[in-house]
């Protein structure tokens, strides 16, 4: 009895040490967080729960660069102008806009409004939030989104005056905007980030008020951030001082950052998110399948683009002809159907149907293997060969990548099928595979690009220089760069959508890309969760949202 | 003793300087940098960051700068994260792992040594078997699978647990169990063979022949000496669990340091790269030196600095 007993004892000795340490902190951790969530759990209906998968590099308007910064951003300040649910831009800060007769003169009065620390939204805001942008010295990456105003270029890179950029606040309440051309879509840059105002007597005083939320993170948005715990969520509240606030319904927001799909969709499914998947968030693959038969996928296509890039420099894909041959030769819908799964549209143009009505359609029919057959025959001759199995492999790369690798397993088994030609695979870790890439260092090569202003310039001007940073191809095309030169000097809205039109077809002429897919957004939502509005971008806003 | 861990603080040095050296090198020769990414920068703009962060500097110079930063415990700037220093994303992260760490251990420890005990003392009767089944399962189910498996049935089926987070205790006992598995298996493996091992040993024989009871022979005298490999295994174990796991921090949504040690290789997030490794080097080496320390407790045959008494 007694060695029983001393066994017995000395496991609950153990057991008892675990149970204490874990109680303890029990204890400690539901007085602090488990408190203010039952408390905020209290008042259910206007509160937002979301997943934005990563901790956003930098919540500083002139030094954000990437979609998950955006999204907050979006939140919680207000530009010149805002993208409404109409997916058209519409006066935000800005209560009244006049464009000069040229449409290189962009005269801005600002609406009565205030930062959520009471201090007045003045025209200065704006004018130091761009200029601090442009000061090389402030190591802003996405500056040159604001090289269409007059001096901005030179100013960011060639060492020319700040003070020459061509944006002056006339007055507290008057922004003066010169552009370097006349530029249709500037009112849609002017509700991007990199143009948003910073509050510029918090931010002088204090370069890091950017850090955390606080005092000195002061925004004009719909919400304030109250709160960020960086790499686990951020919490918004309802902005009372916005000029807007009667048009906000949530009250709160708790942006939560998860960076696994899986657990996104738990989450959801067991009532903790509001939302999983796209733009936000991303939604397994393996379960697309059963929420689209369940009817509770939601699809909307964006503008961005999955393409192949050629190496047009050396090689087999030199030539155009042969180009054009794996272009044709590769059955887009299939690939969509049994791998994406996501409803993505097969891309046959380069510039996104939002911009393009046209390119749903495209140039050529998808999976048109007689005249991919018909351009292998010319290429091969150009070339001096007589079969295709003459022609030395082709090598696809991508990054390293289940659903790059799975794609790309696909179209290279349709070449062989449908052409004959023999394709290795190569895949790479990122920052490694974007060093090759853009020296040029393969022969096909997987790409993406997502548009950030909604306008077909974005995925055209890109090619227009072989050295330019993402043309990445070696491509160059003396008529295509003219209509581009030309387009960014039209007036005309119809005249300049056509140039741009024809610089595409000159670009898919001669095919330096083939383009895959254009992308969609999946994702699933609470029921009763209405108006939260996703734009052709893909952004996403919250300022109408609400749960009924 | 005094000048046995003195001597070892400075091998620790010596090993840290290494690793810090290796770290820094093959970093640089990794192809991409920080600004590396889809949309390339405009060369002035890459210049001008270069120049910012010091990586227009020769070799050397970025070395040297580099030693004595880290002197001074001062990691630098995130590349990719604008808002937080290196140090911030260290103290930020390391509690939460920290936390979630010491739980699994505690787990593993107190359950690994009971199923191990059993198992020998009950050798190839039932017990021994179905807790070596509960061993084999531990070690050969990736904890990915286990967090997903206890995800799934005791979060989304039953409910008792929320899915994932870190916000109170309720949150952290799934991902512990997903943590603990493998190294309670390990555990209970070796408890087990080192157990059979010194139960066959003369002196054991010498108190069961003297009449001490079971209980007596097994606390006092068995279970001392069977525990040396497991402390053995508790260093680096200690030192990997308590600095977070990437797949589980992932899974589960939990703000530790764990991710980082994946992340900031794929963003070349320079300074994240060499702040982690050598702080998650400065623990591994430090509970090392605990566990050597530890044996010349838990055995005192073994010889530390030189002593002069055996047993």
């Amino acid at each position: 009895m007694k060695k029983r007993l001393s066994i017995f004892f000395s496991m609950l000795l153990v057991l008892s040490m675990f149970l204490a340490a874990c109680g303890g902190k029990d204890g400690a951790d539901s007085g602090e967080k488990g408190g203010d969530k039952d408390a905020g759990k209290s008042d259910v209906p206007q509160e937002l729960s979301v997943n934005i998968n990563t901790e956003p590099p930098s919540l500083h308007p002139g030094l954000a660069k990437d979609a998950t910064s955006g999204t907050v951003l979006r939140q919680t300040f207000e530009g010149l102008t805002r993208i409404g649910e109409d997916g058209q831009p519409h006066e935000a800060a800005a209560e009244k806009i006049d464009i000069s007769e040229d449409q290189k003169v962009y005269t801005f009065t600002l609406r009565d409004a205030t930062w959520s620390n009471g201090d007045p939204v003045t025209a200065k805001d704006f004018e130091y939030a761009w200029k601090w942008a442009l000061d090389p010295n402030n190591q802003s990456e996405y500056a040159y989104q604001l090289y269409y105003i007059k001096g901005a270029e030179d100013a960011n890179l060639n060492g020319g005056s700040i003070d020459d950029v061509g944006v002056v606040a006339k007055d507290d309440k008057t922004l003066e905007v010169t552009l370097a051309n006349p530029t249709p879509f500037f009112l849609e840059l002017t509700a991007f980030y990199t143009y948003l105002p910073i509050n510029s007597k918090i931010a002088e005083a204090n370069p890091d008020w950017a850090n955390d939320a606080g005092e000195n993170y002061t925004s004009n948005g719909p919400f304030v951030m109250t709160e960020w715990s960086h790499s686990d969520k951020i919490l918004l509240e309802k902005n009372e001082k916005y000029w807007d606030a009667d048009t906000v319904k949530l009250t709160n927001i708790e942006m939560i950052m998860i960076n696994d799909p899986n657990t996104e969709l738990s989450m959801f499914d067991n009532g903790e998110l509001d939302w999983a998947g796209a733009p936000t968030g991303a939604l397994p693959t393996d379960a697309m399948q059963a929420l689209k038969d369940e009817g509770r996928l939601v699809t909307k296509s964006i503008a961005g683009i999955y393409n192949y890039k050629f190496n047009t420099t050396e090689g087999p894909t030199a030539n155009a002809n042969i180009r054009k041959a794996l272009a044709h030769a590769i059955n887009r819908q299939e690939v969509i159907d049994n791998i994406l799964q996501g409803e993505q549209l097969p891309a046959m143009g380069i510039v996104p149907p939002s911009m393009f009505p046209e390119n749903e359609k495209g140039y050529f029919p998808d999976n048109d293997v007689e005249a991919a057959k018909e351009f292998l025959q010319k290429g091969l001759e150009e070339l001096g060969y007589k079969d295709p199995s003459e022609l030395p492999a082709i090598v696809l790369s991508y990054n390293t990548s289940e659903a790059h690798q799975k794609i790309a397993q696909a179209i290279q088994d349709m070449w062989k099928k449908n052409l004959g030609i023999e394709v290795t695979l190569e895949n790479q870790e990122w920052a490694v595979y974007l060093d090759k890439v853009h020296s040029l260092d393969y022969q096909v090569a997987r790409m993406g690009w997502l548009g950030d202003f909604n306008d077909a310039i974005n995925f055209l001007e890109m090619y227009r220089d072989a050295d330019g940073g993402n043309n990445d191809t070696g491509w160059e095309s003396k008529e295509f760069q003219d209509l581009l030169a030309t387009s960014a000097t039209e007036g005309d809205h119809d005249a300049r959508q056509q140039m741009l039109k024809d610089a595409e077809a000159v670009f898919m002429d001669d095919m330096p890309v083939l383009p895959i897919y254009f992308y969609t957004n999946n994702w699933v939502q609470a029921d009763n969760l209405k108006d939260v509005v996703v734009s052709g971008l893909g952004d996403v806003q919250y300022k109408w949202a609400h749960f009924e | 003793m005094a000048k046995y861990i003195g001597k070892r603080l400075l091998y620790m040095l010596i090993s840290l300087w290494l690793i810090i050296t290796a770290t820094f090198f093959f970093m640089r020769i990794a192809p991409g940098n920080p600004f590396t990414s889809e949309k390339q920068l405009p060369p002035e703009i890459e210049a001008n960051l270069n120049a910012h962060y010091g990586l227009d500097k020769p070799w050397y110079a970025q070395y040297g700068d580099y030693l004595l930063k880290v002197v001074k415990w001062d990691f630098g700037p995130s590349f990719k994260y604008k808002s937080q220093t290196v140090n911030d994303l260290i103290s930020e992260g390391f509690p939460v792992s920290f936390i979630l760490g010491m739980e699994a251990i505690l787990l593993a420890v107190a359950f690994g040594l009971i199923l191990g005990i059993i198992a020998a003392l009950k050798h190839n009767k039932w017990q021994d078997y179905t807790a070596m089944i509960i061993a084999v399962a531990g070690i050969s189910v990736p904890s990915f699978i286990m967090a997903t498996f206890l995800q799934y049935f005791l979060a989304i089926k039953m409910g008792i647990f929320p899915v994932a987070r870190f916000e109170t205790f309720m949150h952290t006992v799934l991902p512990a169990l997903a943590l603990a598995s493998t190294p309670m298996a390990f555990i209970a493996r070796l408890t087990r063979s080192s157990m059979l091992e010194v139960m066959s040993n003369d002196y054991i024989k010498t108190a069961k022949a003297k009449g001490l009871s079971q209980g007596v022979i097994t606390v006092k005298h068995a279970i001392r000496n069977a525990l040396l490999p497991v402390v053995t295994y508790m260093g680096p174990l200690t030192a990997g669990i308590l600095t977070g796991s990437f797949v589980i921090e992932r899974i589960f949504g939990i703000p530790g340091l764990g991710a980082h040690f994946v992340t900031s290789i794929t963003n070349r997030d320079y300074t994240v790269i060499m702040g982690v490794t050598v702080f998650y080097s400065i623990i591994l080496l430090a509970s090392i030196l605990l566990v050597d320390i530890a044996y010349g407790i838990i055995d005192p045959r073994i010889k530390l600095a030189g002593g002069k008494k055996g047993e």
